[in-house]
């Protein structure tokens, strides 16, 4: 579950509170991957691809990193309160004398459900696949969106 | 690592550069993956950097030693409120050094939906001659 933030916390850089935060996490993580010699587990939901959440007054906003994944292979479907993530990750075979040196990216299926806070309509969203770069915008539901109460 | 097939994609966290120069730019720097193998005639070079485009990803190959650094412009978020980072945005840097002479004037470099293919053309290796000893 996602659940909002209570109150804004003041940042150092524009668009990356908690920077230095992350890299000294990775360090300890790293630490204690050194010292124990077991993985910690990642703070994130686990499942590929990994993304990042934010809303406006009128949208919500999906972004995800998919090197490698063309618009054909990617599926997005949204209903009223989730949007769901799935395709493939091919790697394109080589052929036949090849000596691999170093074998670090992945190919697989991958498949992810992000239920949001709130209800949206699903018929307006957009979605924008641009150098492995995913963005999806999702308007928020008119009844959910706040509203400004003049006072008289 | 991974058998081909129907496997699930697991989650694998960025890797942050572990460097000891300070970078000029600001933001953090990550390793892209890379996937290396070569054949008989080029060397192959296969790297993941999402939202790198391409007059932002500089490649230098001087003294047997392969760069690739590229910036990634930070999107501009003002006014929107972060409910959930699971990764984070940051330029990608990383250094090889090569076993193999490379023909530079034929380097080929392809950056697709975020994956660049770099294409190395070794130098034909000279062919042995034989030499043959005139009797005198």
């Amino acid at each position: 579950m996602i659940y909002r933030r209570m109150f804004g916390l003041p940042s150092w850089r524009a668009n990356q509170p908690f920077a230095d935060l992350e890299q000294i996490r990775r360090q300890m993580d790293r630490l204690w991957e050194g010292v124990t010699g077991e993985r910690v587990h990642s703070r994130t939901a686990g499942v590929f691809p990994l993304v990042n959440l934010s809303e406006d007054m009128d949208n919500y906003y999906l972004r995800a990193e998919l090197p490698g994944v063309g618009s054909n292979a990617l599926d997005i479907q949204v209903d009223a309160k989730t949007i769901s993530l799935s395709g493939e990750r091919k790697i394109a075979a080589e052929g036949e004398d090849i000596k691999y040196h170093r074998r670090e990216r992945d190919a697989g299926k991958f498949s992810r459900m992000i239920s949001l806070p709130g209800d949206i309509e699903p018929d307006k969203a957009t979605a924008n696949l641009k150098h492995g770069l995913l963005k999806i915008v999702v308007p928020k539901a008119e009844a959910v969106k706040p509203r400004q109460i003049n006072v008289s | 690592m991974t058998t081909p097939g129907n496997q699930e994609l697991q989650v694998k966290e960025k890797q942050e550069v572990a460097s000891t120069a300070e970078a000029t730019r600001p933001g953090v720097v990550f390793t892209p993956d890379v996937d290396i193998f070569e054949n008989e005639n080029e060397l192959i070079l296969l790297a993941d950097i999402p939202g790198v485009e391409a007059e932002a990803l500089k490649i230098d190959l001087r003294d047997d030693t392969l760069t690739l650094s590229a910036s990634v412009e930070p999107e501009d978020i003002t006014g929107e409120e972060a409910l959930l980072t699971e990764y984070q945005s940051g330029h990608y840097y990383r250094q090889f050094n090569l076993s193999e002479i490379i023909d530079q004037e034929k380097i080929e470099a392809q950056l697709t939906d975020g994956v660049l293919r770099l294409t190395l053309p070794k130098v034909a290796k000279a062919t042995p001659r034989k030499i043959t000893v005139q009797a005198g």
